[in-house]
Order: C-alpha cells, then structure tokens, then sequence
C-alpha cells in the first residue's frame, strides 16, 4: 500500500447473527479525494462507513488507515480523526452551541464562541442560532448541526452518511459547496448518497454496493458509463 | 403462639384456593407451593436461626451472612444472566453494602455486636440491595435501549464508554433510588413496616420499635444508594467491547 491510500479495506466481511452484511470487499481511497457511495438501500453502505469509524470491527479482514491497522489505534484517537456524520444523527436536548461544543467536552476542552460562529457558517447558518434550543429546528437544520458538530473535531478522513437527504434545494447546494471546500481544506471525503447527481457532480471516485458486495469501483467518470446491467438500472431509477 | 392456631392459619390458604378453583383463576397448584416452601423455608430458617444464637459462634454469624449474600446474589443475576461478570459484580456490590452498614452500626456501638441484632439488620439491607439492584438493571437497560442512537453519537465522536453512558447511569441510579425515598415518605402512615409490626407484637414498647424502625429507614437510605453507585459503575463497562464498541443486547 501507498502513503497516498489513506484508508485501505483489505478483504473485509461483515456478519451479524449469522447474516451476511458486506462480504470480502478490497478497495482503497486516495487521499484528499471525495469519493461517493451509492447502492439500494439495504445494501450495506452505513455498514461500511461504521466500520470505518471503528464503532464495529470487521469479523474478517483489515481496515488500514493511513497505512496503520484501524485497530491499533486508540479508539477516541481514531474516531476524531476518522469523522463520521451519521445519518439522521441524533441532537441533544439542549442549545445549538452545547451541541456544537459537545466533541471538545468529550477532550474536557472548551468551545469558542468564535468557532462555533465559524463552524455555522460553514453549515450555512447564522448567529443566531448559537443559542436556540437546538431540539426546536428544523430536520434539516438539525441535519446542520449535526454536520457542524463533526468537523468541530477537525478530522482529516471525513464520512458522510446521507446528509442532505433532508435538506431543501439551497440546503443542499450550502452542503455541496462545504463538501469542496473540506476537499480543497485537504480532508478526505467518503460520502454515502442517494442522488445520482451529487455522485457524478461531486465525486472524484464511486464505489456502488449492492446486497454487501462492491459490484464496481473507478472513477466516477467509469462508474457512470459502465455496461454492467445491474449498475445501469441502479442508476437510471434513481437518476432525478 | 403453640402449633394448634399456627394450624389454624392455613384457613388464609384455603380461601384463596377455594376461590381460585371457583373462579377458575389456575392459581392452585402456585398457591399450594408457595405455601409449601414458605413453611419450610421459614421453619429451617428458625432452627438455624436458634442454633447460630444459642452457640455465638462468629464462623456460624459469618456463614449465615454469606449465606444470605448468596442467595441474593443468585437470585438476582437471573435479571441479567447475558451480562458479562455480573455474577461476582453483584457479589462485591452486596459485600461493601453489607461491610459499611455494618461497620457503621457496629464500629459506633449503634447495636449490640449479637447475632439477634446483626443477622436480621444483614437480612433487610441485603434483601433490599437485592431488590434495588434489579431494579436498576431494568431502568438501565431501557435508558440505554432508548438512547442507543446518542451513545453511538458520543463514542463516534471520539468519547469513552463512560462519557457515553454516563447520563444514562445516573439517571437510571436516580431512578432505582426514589421508591426507596418515596417509601419512607408515608411509613407508618398506612402501613407499619415489618420489622416494627413484628417488635410490637412481641410486646416491645412502641416507642423502642420505632427507635429501631428508624435505624432501618436510615440504613435503607444508605444501602439504596451504595447499591446502586456501585452496582451501575461495575456493571456499565459490560456494555462495551475492549475496542469501545457498544455490545448490541448485551443486557436483553
Ligand atoms: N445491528 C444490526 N443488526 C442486524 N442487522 C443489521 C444491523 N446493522 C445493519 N443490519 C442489516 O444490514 C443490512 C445493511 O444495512 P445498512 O448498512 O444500514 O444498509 P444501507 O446503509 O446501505 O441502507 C440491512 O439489511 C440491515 O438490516
Ligand atoms: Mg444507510
């Protein structure tokens, strides 16, 4: 493997109570690249970014991130540097700025109220909602924060899973544009999403998983144009 | 009171049999051994009981108290049988509760140093650490059934198994413990605890019923909240693998 590959799945398979969630997908991801994950729903593609997280480990099969196994590393070291977005990840009952601060508590450090400014305004949203009681918001301004909340933790490797999913137009043009410029800030980018478009508008490279298996892997470029039967029709029922 | 009224009682068996064969309820065939048992048990537990004052032996004290702290503790892990330890956690739980509150009432000259006054004190606190302990399982694994989506959110963000649960404890610790307080609230008011009732009835004055009644009610607040501190710090970790990975069911 290359200093370049910043994460690597080698040969990993995925079961729960005897059910076979992913089976031996082998594929890696270059850094500083934004790299989107498609697939049916069921497919396993929530499955993959938690492995990654290292909030479950593979039953076969390594995960390698940034050339080290994931599971040498401390687990609280990994998971701030891996970032996950889950989808319709949950808010505490409490003020836009306590959820925003809630990463640094967990490092007993503090939140600035200049950074949590900042870390709205990258989510596209404004000062005044630093100190609304974050439960009353919207879905999708909730879906903001929840984003917000997990680049407070600066991580380089960042995982996304359907976050604009519940996001007006504008909302999702505001994240499109966050999503460039973490790739441009040098943060690696998987990202899980339904919209055919967002793949072929954003990503750099596709990866499409269906019933736990990576059926395909290129560019997005590739991925797009493959003759694979199944992938076409995957993609012309979920093209907008 | 002789053997012909204690007879006499089973009057109070056979109402709820009959009634339970009239009405259909199938309740006979509990009734019966639940009646069984409790003679028996209860008949053992005075012989031994006779046995262990009349001889003062401090290894016959400490095996009686073991003894108690076993069953307990037996009894309680069938709440829990997936949980990892919880066998021994229960145990130690029990142990220091036992430890303390005696310790207190001993080291400070509070009772007698008597197998009369040690064994049926050990008897209520453990029997209640008993109880609190399975009831804080049952809260705590419903807070965390709830709230699994907000631990996951706190471990991937880079917290602890303690950070991540630690709301969740303290709210299920707080939890267990107010039945223990709301209790004491209106004792006496509607119903006399046992162990008052008992001393009154065998012709202690009320006033030396109550004294005691009120080292009970004390100590119970201790015991309650020993339990449960110790018992949902020992037993939290087992949610969790050595990897900080939240074990799914662990405690279903
Ligand atoms: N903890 C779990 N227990 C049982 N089944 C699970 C668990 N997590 C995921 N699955 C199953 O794994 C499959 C893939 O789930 P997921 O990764 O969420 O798919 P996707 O994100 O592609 O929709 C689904 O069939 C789901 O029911
Ligand atoms: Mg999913």
């Amino acid at each position: 493997m290359t200093a370049s590959h910043v994460i690597q799945l080698d040969n990993i398979s995925y079961k729960i109570n005897g059910q076979i969630i992913l089976s031996n997908i082998s594929q890696q991801v270059q850094t500083n690249s934004i790299t989107t994950l498609i697939g049916p729903s069921g497919s396993g593609k929530t499955t993959l970014l938690k492995l990654c997280n290292a909030l479950i480990s593979p039953t076969n099969g390594q995960i390698f991130v940034e050339g080290q196994a994931i599971d040498t590393f401390e687990p609280t070291v990994l998971r701030r540097k891996v970032g996950i977005v889950l989808q319709q990840a949950p808010i505490l009952r409490t003020t836009v700025f306590e959820n925003l601060a809630l990463p640094r508590r967990l490092q007993h450090q503090t939140l600035t109220t200049e950074e949590a400014l900042n870390a709205l305004i990258d989510v596209g949203l404004d000062e005044s909602f630093l100190m609304r009681q974050a439960t009353d918001l919207s879905g999708g301004q909730k879906q903001k924060i929840a984003i917000a909340r997990t680049l407070l933790n600066n991580s380089t490797i960042l995982l996304l899973d359907e976050i604009t999913s519940a996001l007006d137009p504008q909302s999702v043009h505001d994240i499109e544009q966050l999503i460039l410029k973490l790739r441009q800030r040098g943060v690696t980018i998987i990202w899980i999403t339904h919209s055919t478009r967002q793949a072929k508008d954003l990503g750099d490279m596709t990866w499409v998983l269906m019933k736990g298996e990576l059926v395909a892997a290129g560019t997005t470029n590739e991925i797009m144009s493959s003759k694979d039967s199944r992938i076409q029709s995957f993609l012309l029922g979920r093209t907008p | 009171m002789t053997y012909t009224p204690l007879a006499l009682t089973l009057i109070f068996v056979l109402i709820p049999l009959i009634l339970s064969r009239t009405l259909n309820l199938g309740l006979e065939k509990d009734t019966t051994i639940a009646t069984v048992r409790s003679v028996i048990q209860l008949l053992i537990v005075g012989y031994v009981l006779k046995f262990v004052f009349d001889t003062e032996h401090l290894v016959y004290l400490l095996l009686m108290i073991a003894l108690m702290i076993t069953v307990a503790t037996l009894n309680a892990r069938q709440k829990g049988k997936n949980i990892p330890g919880i066998t021994w956690k229960l145990a130690v739980t029990l142990i220091v509760v036992e430890v303390i509150t005696q310790g207190v009432l001993l080291g400070f000259h509070i009772i007698p140093p008597t197998p009369q006054y040690i064994i049926p004190i050990s008897g209520m606190l453990i029997g209640n650490s008993m109880v609190l302990a399975i009831l804080f399982l049952n809260r705590f694994s419903s807070e965390i059934e709830a709230h699994e989506h907000e631990i996951e959110l706190i471990l991937s963000l880079g917290g602890t198994p303690k950070q991540a649960v630690h709301r969740h404890l303290t709210k299920a610790i707080k939890a267990s413990m107010i039945p223990t307080i709301e209790a004491q609230k209106t004792i006496g008011l509607v119903q006399l605890p046992g162990m008052m009732s008992g001393q009154i009835i065998g012709g202690a004055d009320p006033i030396q019923a109550v004294q005691f009644q009120i080292l009970i009610v004390f100590a119970l607040l201790t015991c309650a909240t020993l339990t449960s501190i110790i018992f949902g710090f020992l037993i939290y970790p087992s949610l969790f693998n050595e990897r900080m990975q939240l074990i799914k069911n662990s405690f279903i």
